[in-house]
Order: structure tokens, then C-alpha cells, then sequence
């Protein structure tokens, strides 16, 4: 979409006002200053995708909508957790995090920050396999999502 | 060396170039410099309204009726707010509107500032685009844009808020002549694949019916669907938006349809075999409760120019999505040329199912009442004006009578709000009618309560010296809210009675007007006759109707079109 003031709302008007719903958004501009590039997650039947599609391409402002999950592609979220880790907790939590490869970013003698990047899926099943009271804080960016292969989307 | 111009300048300039010939609009601090341009020029004309409401809904009577866009000005804050409601009435009705808003000074924005509000923000969902011009460099490309998106595609109300610094700022003028972008594109040509296989399909047709709305009337195809109608001499049905689409006099016409549609159309478009949409999109008033609309199996061709208006209430079989004229000139070129034709037989019996139907006469009334009954006065009106004027209406049952029967066989002459149906719409409609139509008849059919949301507007009649002739079928109740607690609520008439009217008489005499009252069936049509005998005059024609009288046929909410209440 252009890279103007009032897009995203437009954007997030939108759905609201149809009453669609948004798991997670995530926008930035891109190489070509003048264009962000929008990932946004909805659900729906494949008449409602049909017509957010529609309905999405009919803002001014959007270059172009494509559906991600129509073909082979590749999502990424990151997500920062700080959790509290003292006495053994602390070594079972290194290990942890390096199973899921991610990586602790902040240290203190009561917490660690850990940052993790992958499907949505993965960060669920992330804090799924920590102990829940452990929890102190987490942070997460929505997924972005590309294409996969040679192909391009372009404006 | 090219000479600067102040923003206010430009503005203005912008709307001249654009041939703008007539503004409506209500002067505030913010467009203050705005103003000083109107001034010191005269090829733009400014009409002052007495609420920006008003205003919006003139603008708007103005492009129904003439297919220029209409053009509003008003300022920040309240001025913004006011107009919102004629906002969201031309956007639900797509109506190709430029709207300008003054702002405060860019400085002052988001600190609260006197007549301060985000007008982007609160118009966002009721605009088809809207912008802010944060700097005079972006002012005359913006408003060029602000022009070629009301009125292309499916048209709609473009806003440009102008903070006031930048009317102050200056700079050299140089109006784009054309203009491209690049995530606006919208459809022109129809995929000639779909429209061969539509043609297949509608050849095919057993019990065909043509639906066309609004789309029709907005795209000026009118032309071109009375000679497709023609060609095959199949039945067409209307939408309330797309009266004038297909002449009401033929014998092809079966009506109006949906929740007030005649028993003919209704029946029509539920057992037919083939649909043919074309620019109307399935609304809820249209096809009542859609489970019961697909109990009938039929194939749907929807001709539309917004996709998304495509398969949104209704699952079609082929979609063309383009300019409404161009596809129909196109099937009307296919039709033409293939030897085939449709199966005159199977169109006999179904034209005999159809007569049956219409034989049911579902629109009659009880012509020898000693009260006047509100359905006499529009025949009456009709007749009268030998069908020739330009009806606007406000909204509830008067709305219905008059689309009932006013039989219009132009396109561009009934004029009402049908998406949003805002009550107040038709006085300043019709302003703006008789301001694109100088020397047209145009008449406002009204009621007692819808009159007196913009009665404010008899002022601005007066100044600009607009003959409106308003037709108040008036029965001291909002009639459609009665009918529905009639019919729904237990005869509880919660709140509906309209007690303490005016004396619409001498209001409009107050005003400068000429007011007549009527009391008795016999003395309507000489009522009539004397108001548009006063050709220079606004006549106010308070009709004193039957309190009872109910809208039918009617299809209560949620139910489906053969389940309709008869006389």
C-alpha cells in the first residue's frame, strides 16, 4: 500500500466495520519508500476471504492484495519474552531456548529476555513448553509473510 | 515568471477548472479565506444553505440529477459533523460528491484547538476517499484526484479537509490536466469470455427476469437497457434506486420490487429460472432474507462495476464486473449477431404467469375515500405533470407511494435516499435539482415529520427564489414507523404520533412561500394544478391524508419475496 498517513487505519476501519476479524498485523515500508508492504492474518469461510480481498483492493490507497496462503510461502513472527528464571529453572530455560532456537538477549539474577523467531505455531508451542508462572512479560511483532521461490510480488 | 496564488485561490481556481458552475456550502473561521475567492469571482456560484446538512444533500440532488459532480463547502468542526449525515447518504447511494472541509491551522491540529475535529477520521467509513492537505504543493493534485475518484468507477463522496494556514500559503498554479494512479484503477470493459457465456445463458432462459438498479441510472445506461429489454421482450423488474432505468409506462415494466415491490416483480424474481442483475447488488430491502430467496434454484448473471458487490449477499453463476453500458452495448452486439433466439413458447406462458400475477393488482386502494388517500395525490401528481418532473423524497411511506406511483420513464428523475434513508433528504435535494434543472418542475413529496428535519431550508428557497413545489402528504404520524408497530408491535404506537405540528401554512408563508392546505379528495387535483400554475413561486401543498393508510404490498423484515401482505 502507499506509504501515507491514514492507510493503516483505513486498513484496520475496515474491519471493523464489516466485522472481520484481525489475528495480527504487521506493516513497514520497503525498499521503495513510497510503499509499505502490509501482512496481515484474518480467518474466515472463503466467502468471507473473497470479499475482504474485495474489499481490501477497493481502498485507494492498496497497491495490490494477495492471498499468501493460496500458494507455498514463508511466515515469520518475532517475539520477546521475559521470564523469570532463578536457581535451576535458570539452566532448564538456557536449554529450552536452545531447542527452539532462540536466543536470550538480557540477562539479570532474576529474568532472562529471550527472543524467538517463527511461525506463529512455533512461539505458541514455545510458551506452551515454559512453565506458565514463569511468564513475566512477552511481546509479539505479528507474522510477516513472502512468497516462496522465484516469485515476485510486484507493484 | 508564473504568478503565485494564495491556497484559497487555488481552491478555488481548482473548482473552475474542474467547470464547476454551483456550490452549496455554509462559511465558518476556517474557511474564511475560502470564502474571500468566492467573492472576488462569479463563475463558480455559491448557494448558502442554513445547515451543512443541507448543503451535502443539495450537492447531492444536484449529481443525481444532472451527472456532474456536486460540489459542498463547509467548515471545520461543526461544519464537519453537520455534514456527515449527507456524507453518508451519498455514499451509500454512490453519488459522485467533492466535499471541502476547512480545517484549523496545521499548527493547531491535535491540540484541541476552537472548532477543532478529526474530520478524516470521522468521515473515513462513510467516504469512498478522503484526504487531508497538510501542504499547498499537494492542493491541486489532491483535488484533482478528489474529482476523478468521486466520479469514476462506482462513484462516491471524495472529502479534502484544508487546514486554514494552507488557503493562506502561496504558490504557482499549474492544474493537472490528467491524472494516474497507480492503486487506482478501476474496470471499464467487461471479460467478453463471461459476457458470451451470459449471452449462452440468457438465450437459454426459460423464465427469465431483468433486476437492474441503480447502477443503470449512475452510469447513464438507461439507453442501453431499454433496448437489450427490447430486444429479447423479457420482463424488467426496478429497485427503488433504479426507477427511470427502464420506462414505468412500458408494458415490459413489472414494477418496482422488494419490501414494498409490487406482487408481479416479487413473484418474478423468485421463480424465474434465469436473473439478470445488472448494477443492483441484492440489498436486504431487495430480496428479504436470502436463505429463502436460494430455496428457488436459478442462475444469477450480475453485471456490476465493484466486485465486491459481486457474491456478497448472494452466490452468482456468472459475474461481469465493468461499466454497466459498455457490457450491456457489448451483449446487445452479441445478441444481435448470433441466429439464435429465445423460445418464443416457454416466454408466452411465462409472460402469462406474470399477467396472472399483475391481474392479483396488488397496488389498488380505496378511490372513493371521503379522505384523501396519500396514493391519489402522487397519481394525481403524475398526472398532472404528465410524468415529467423531477421527484424527490424523503423517507417512509410517502417514499414508497411515490415510487410506487409516479411512473418515471427517464432515468435521472426520482431522486431519494435509498441505501442510508435519511429523513430531511428531500427539500435540499430538491434545491439542488432545480439549481442543475433551472427551468424543470420539480417536486419534493414529503411527509410531517420528514419535512421538518431540514425545514430550515424554505430560507434558503426563498433567497435564491427555487419553485419547489412540496407535496406533504402529511397524516400527523412517521406513517412507516406506525405501519411497522401496527403490523409488529401490538398497535403500540410508541412515540410515532407527531403531535404539535406547525401550521405549515403560515410557516411557509413566514418564509415568503405560498401555502395551501387540502382537506378533501375532490379539491387535490386543482390544488396541484394552482401550485405549478405559480410557476416562480414555492408552494407548500399540506395534504390532510388518511391516518390509517398502510404501504402494501409489503414483505415484513426477514421474510422472503413470495411471502408478501397483501391488500
Amino acid at each position: 500500500m502507499e506509504n501515507e498517513a491514514g492507510a493503516l487505519s483505513r486498513v484496520a476501519g475496515l474491519f471493523s466495520a464489516r466485522g472481520y476479524n484481525i489475528e495480527s498485523l504487521s506493516v513497514a515500508p520497503t525498499e521503495d519508500p513510497t510503499l509499505s508492504r502490509m501482512t496481515l492474518v484474518t480467518t474466515g469461510s472463503d466467502d468471507v476471504i473473497e470479499q475482504v480481498t474485495k474489499h481490501l483492493n477497493k481502498l485507494i490507497e492498496v497497491v495490490k492484495v494477495i492471498d499468501l496462503s493460496d500458494g507455498n510461502h514463508i511466515e515469520r513472527e518475532l517475539m520477546l519474552v521475559k521470564v523469570r528464571a532463578i536457581g535451576p529453572d535458570r539452566e532448564e530455560i538456557k536449554r529450552l531456548v536452545e531447542i527452539f532456537r532462540g536466543c536470550i538477549i538480557d540477562v539479570t539474577d532474576k529474568s532472562y529476555t529471550i527472543e524467538l523467531t517463527g511461525t506463529s505455531l512455533k512461539l505458541d508451542a514455545f510458551l506452551d513448553a515454559i512453565e506458565k508462572s514463569a511468564v513475566l512479560e512477552t511481546v509479539r511483532t505479528g507474522a510477516s509473510g513472502i512468497g516462496r521461490g522465484d516469485w515476485v510480488l510486484k507493484v | 515568471m508564473s504568478v503565485e496564488l494564495t491556497g484559497a485561490e487555488i481552491t478555488i481556481r481548482c473548482l473552475q477548472e474542474e467547470g464547476v458552475d454551483c456550490i452549496f456550502g455554509y462559511p465558518g473561521g476556517a474557511v474564511l479565506f475560502l470564502y474571500d475567492e468566492l467573492f472576488k469571482q462569479d463563475k463558480v456560484r455559491h448557494i448558502l444553505v442554513r445547515h451543512e446538512q443541507a448543503a451535502v444533500h443539495a450537492a447531492d440532488g444536484y449529481a443525481r440529477s444532472s451527472n456532474k459532480v456536486g460540489v459542498a463547502l463547509v467548515t471545520s468542526g461543526p461544519g464537519v459533523t453537520n455534514a456527515v449525515t449527507g456524507i453518508a447518504t451519498a455514499y451509500m447511494d454512490s453519488i459522485p460528491l467533492v466535499v471541502i472541509s476547512g480545517q484549523v491551522p496545521t499548527s493547531a491540529i491535535g491540540l484541541d484547538a476552537f472548532q477543532e475535529v478529526d474530520t478524516v477520521g470521522i468521515t473515513r467509513p462513510c467516504v469512498k476517499h478522503n484526504f487531508l492537505v497538510s501542504d499547498i504543493s499537494e492542493l491541486a493534485t489532491t483535488i484533482k484526484k478528489a474529482f476523478y475518484i468521486a466520479a469514476t468507477g462506482r462513484p462516491g463522496p471524495v472529502l479534502v479537509d484544508i487546514p486554514k494556514d494552507v488557503t493562506q500559503q502561496k504558490m504557482v498554479f499549474a492544474y493537472p490536466e490528467k491524472i494516474s494512479m497507480r492503486s487506482y484503477n478501476p474496470v471499464v470493459k467487461g471479460n467478453l469470455k463471461q459476457i458470451k457465456k451470459a449471452v449462452e445463458l440468457i438465450l437459454s432462459a426459460k423464465r427469465p427476469v431483468f433486476y437492474t438498479g441503480g447502477g443503470v441510472i449512475l452510469s447513464d445506461a438507461a439507453k442501453q437497457l431499454t433496448e437489450l429489454v427490447k430486444l429479447l421482450e423479457y420482463p424488467c423488474t426496478n429497485t427503488l434506486m433504479g426507477l427511470g432505468g427502464y420506462p414505468a409506462t412500458d408494458k415490459q415494466f413489472i414494477g418496482m420490487l422488494g419490501m414494498h415491490g409490487t406482487y408481479e416483480a416479487n413473484m418474478a424474481m423468485q421463480y424465474c429460472d434465469v436473473l439478470i442483475a445488472v448494477g443492483a447488488r441484492f440489498d436486504d430491502r431487495v430480496i428479504g432474507n436470502p436463505k429463502h430467496f436460494s430455496n428457488e434454484s436459478r442462475k444469477i448473471i450480475h453485471i456490476d462495476i465493484d466486485p465486491s458487490s459481486i457474491s456478497k449477499r448472494v452466490k452468482v453463476d456468472i459475474p461481469i464486473v465493468g461499466n454497466v453500458p459498455d457490457v450491456l452495448k457489448e451483449l446487445i452486439k452479441l445478441l444481435k449477431s448470433t441466429k439464435e433466439a429465445p423460445d418464443q413458447t416457454t416466454l408466452g406462458e411465462w409472460w402469462k404467469q406474470i399477467e396472472l400475477w399483475r391481474d392479483r393488482d396488488c397496488l389498488k386502494y380505496d378511490r372513493q375515500s371521503s379522505i384523501i388517500k396519500p396514493q391519489m395525490v402522487v397519481e394525481k401528481l403524475y398526472e398532472i405533470t404528465r410524468g415529467d418532473a423531477f421527484i424527490t423524497s424523503d423517507v417512509g411511506q410517502h417514499q414508497m407511494w411515490a415510487a410506487q406511483f409516479y411512473k418515471f420513464d427517464k432515468p435521472r428523475r426520482w431522486i431519494n435516499s435509498g441505501g442510508l434513508g435519511t429523513m430531511g433528504f428531500g427539500m435540499p435535494a430538491a434545491m439542488g435539482v432545480q439549481l442543475a434543472n433551472l427551468k424543470s418542475k420539480v417536486a419534493c413529496i414529503t411527509g410531517e415529520a420528514s419535512i421538518q428535519m431540514c425545514i430550515q431550508e424554505l430560507s434558503t428557497c426563498k433567497q435564491y427564489k427555487l419553485p419547489l413545489k412540496i407535496i406533504n402528504l402529511n397524516n400527523r404520524y412517521m406513517g412507516m414507523v406506525r405501519q411497522w408497530q401496527e403490523f409488529f408491535h401490538g398497535n403500540r404506537y410508541a412515540e410515532s404520533y407527531m403531535d404539535a405540528l406547525p401550521d405549515f401554512i403560515k410557516l411557509a408563508e413566514s418564509y415568503g412561500h405560498v401555502g395551501i392546505k387540502i382537506e378533501r379528495p375532490e379539491d387535490v387535483e386543482g390544488a396541484l394544478k394552482e401550485a405549478f400554475k405559480l410557476k416562480d413561486q414555492l408552494v407548500f401543498l399540506d395534504f390532510i391524508t388518511d391516518q390509517t393508510e398502510n404501504v402494501f404490498p409489503m414483505v415484513p423484515g426477514g421474510k422472503g419475496l413470495s411471502e408478501m401482505i397483501l391488500v
